[in-house]
């Protein structure tokens, strides 16, 4: 193999994982052979709610429930399809979501170590199921917090999509957070904010803007995410791996009030927020 | 010029009266330690801050002060009570109208404030605290993940201001491209869509709703009331245990238990 | 949005099944499973109405005179174009083993 051939091998060999859909991502972080799904989409349990309001369902109401190992552990992984309402979660997909954590939870109790990994690529509730969205999300809040008890719960945000709504919350709640450069994290959608608090405010159509306070870059930079990563498949899967193998973390995130009120005392919340002033207030070291 | 709700602060004055106020969190939290009937109890509520140091925050939103003091204000009781038989009894009076939206917000990581609370909220009930969420105005979205959604039980009152959504009509009808007319005509046949407390109530969620004389300030009568249907929700959480599967079972909520019972099958 | 029924002669049963795409704008999701020996049904739910005529056209193109094997085949379009409902029926077919 001539030099140049061998410095593109690993760019040539690289497999974007942003561009796989839900199953596809789940399938491919599973070690081979041992992805099995439940509740498939042949089994057609679907949304309730959406004929009826004219928007067409899916088979599998956006969410991938499969189960195998990753690096020889026993996993279940919960894959979100952003491509399929913009990943917002329904009461079927939310309770197969939420069901799958508790059941991990149960088999710990009864001796079974099995983890869970969850693909986020949403933006939270969906509104043609609102209130059963958002209880959903609710149930799965709590199953985290109790599988947590246990085993490290790792979220992936990859992107397009990104995490926002009720779901960003639960990305709040994961032991460990791996994402891209494509994606994001907040709270509110950036039209939402921008509906609300004005342009000045926060400008939905300004996508580096955007990226530069909520992107994977900007997270991992603020300490508020724990892996930044290539869009590479194998990359992906090893890192996701490697945080398995680690357990659960010295210190839970979402755990640390006392830390982030000492941070927000510090900060001078008057001007408005730039990008950098985050990462020397969270982190300081990694900026 | 915005307008809040006082209904959370004078209720939380009302069930708290007596009770020792806890220092050291954002002014925008009313905590208190009293008691409840002959229960002990930490009431905790989230109110306006006109003065709030984030100026998206100033009308009772749950923004990052109010996330993180959620949590502390949680986490206190956890520890306080880690090696007591009995332990306190957590009572949210939630009154909020949204999360907080702004810049600020979105760069310093609100997500990760609202987690904060949610998980303490969830632990605590996790520790054998009864956590009972009392709605007396609006409950929405990101704001009742974190301050109210992880009780073991939520009792609603009966009034056209108590609110369970995901989105604030307006908002919801501009994404959706539509009237809130409109919206309003389609949730009317979709019971999950809906904003009134007594379609809320249909999906199974609430342990009780409860009709008072006066919503904004209560009567004497009301608080009595109230106690006393905290008071048993309490009891009834000693006897059935520290999960959510108590909000199960309603009709309109039955692809929800399918879906674990095929799962539990299938796993 | 409307549901629609077809149905055409066709062979024996595939062994496999399969499903393929995603219920995305100008997209559609695909399932096929092994039907009844002799016929090919196939059902659409389609976020466009009044396209009956032209989910007709583009089967009639793709089976008559054909011997397709006998597929259930279910759609949930969300205002895919022929091109693309084409793109992923092929793709289907290939997956359970016939072109």
């Amino acid at each position: 193999m001539t030099d140049s051939a061998e410095l593109l091998q690993p760019y040539l060999q690289r497999r974007s994982f942003v561009e796989l859909g839900a199953r596809q991502r789940a399938k491919a972080l599973l070690d081979p052979g041992t992805y099995r799904e439940l509740l498939d989409p042949f089994q057609r349990v679907m949304s309730p709610w959406l004929s009826r309001q004219g928007v067409v369902p899916q088979a599998d109401d956006g969410v991938v429930i499969a189960k195998g190992s990753i690096g020889g552990l026993p996993v279940v992984i919960a894959a979100i399809e952003g491509a399929f309402q913009g990943g917002s979660l329904g009461e079927v997909g939310g309770a197969k979501m939420a069901g799958a954590l508790e059941l991990a939870a149960d088999d710990n109790r009864n001796g079974i170590p099995t983890r869970a990994v969850l693909l986020l690529e949403t933006g939270g509730v969906r509104l043609q199921e609102a209130n059963l969205g958002l209880a959903a999300i609710a149930d799965i809040h709590a199953a985290i917090v109790d599988l947590r008890q246990y085993q490290p719960v790792i979220g992936v945000v990859a992107g397009s999509v990104g995490c926002f709504g009720g779901m960003s919350i639960a990305a709040g709640l994961c032991s460990y957070l791996l994402v891209t450069q494509e994606a994001r994290l907040g709270l509110n959608g950036p039209q939402v904010i921008e509906q609300e608090a004005g342009l000045e405010e926060y400008d939905s159509r300004d996508r580096p803007f955007i990226w530069s306070l909520t992107g994977g870059e900007q997270r991992f930079a603020s300490g508020l995410v724990d892996r930044y990563v290539a869009d590479d498949v194998a990359q992906i899967q090893q890192q996701v791996s490697e945080l398995l193998q680690q357990g659960l973390p010295a210190q839970q995130r979402s755990r640390q009030a006392d830390l982030f009120l000492q941070r927000l005392a510090r900060l001078d919340a008057g001007p408005q927020i730039e990008a950098a002033t985050v990462r020397d207030l969270y982190q300081g070291e990694r900026s | 010029m915005s307008s809040y709700s006082l209904r959370g602060l004078h209720w939380f004055n009302a069930l708290s009266a007596g009770a020792k106020p806890v220092e050291g969190l954002p002014a925008s939290l009313k905590v208190a330690d009293g008691v409840l009937g002959s229960q002990p109890a930490r009431f905790i509520a989230v109110v306006a801050d006109p003065d709030n140091r984030f100026v998206r925050a100033r009308n009772g939103e749950v923004g990052l002060l109010e996330g993180w003091g959620l949590a502390k204000a949680v986490d206190e009781v956890i520890a306080a009570d880690r090696d007591k038989p009995h332990k306190r009894a957590l009572i949210a009076i939630v009154d909020v109208p949204s999360q907080a939206y702004g810049r600020r917000e979105e760069a310093l990581g609100i997500h990760q404030a609202l987690a904060g609370a949610a998980d303490s909220y969830a632990r605590a009930r996790l520790a054998g605290h009864a956590v009972i969420g009392l709605l007396v105005g609006k409950a929405m979205s990101g704001a009742f993940l974190a301050h109210g959604y992880q009780a073991n039980r939520l009792i609603a009152l009966r009034d056209p201001g108590v609110m369970v959504h995901a989105m604030g009509k307006a908002s919801a009808a501009r994404v959706t491209l539509r009237s809130v007319e409109e919206l309003e005509t389609l949730a009317a046949s979709v019971p999950p869509m809906a904003y009134d407390i007594d379609s809320y109530a249909s999906l199974g969620l609430l342990w009780e709703t409860l009709s008072v004389e006066q919503i904004e300030q209560p009567t004497a009568a009301d608080l009595t009331r109230v106690t006393e249907c905290l008071s048993l929700a309490i009891e009834d959480v000693a006897a059935k245990g520290r999960d959510l599967s108590s909000r199960l079972g309603a009709t309109h909520r039955a692809a929800s238990s399918q879906v674990r019972q095929l799962l539990r099958a299938q796993w | 949005m409307e549901t629609l029924s077809f149905e055409f002669p066709a062979g024996q049963p595939p062994r496999g099944r399969t499903l393929v795409g995603c219920v995305g704008s100008g997209d559609l999701e695909v399932l096929i499973e092994p039907g009844q020996a002799g016929k090919l049904t196939i059902t659409v739910q389609t976020s466009v109405n009044g396209s009956e005529q032209r989910w007709e056209h583009l089967f009639r193109r793709m089976f008559e005179g054909q011997t397709p094997p006998a597929m259930d085949i279910d759609i949930h379009d969300f205002g895919a174009t022929p091109g693309v409902v084409r793109l992923r029926l092929e793709q289907g077919f290939e997956e359970i083993g016939h072109d």
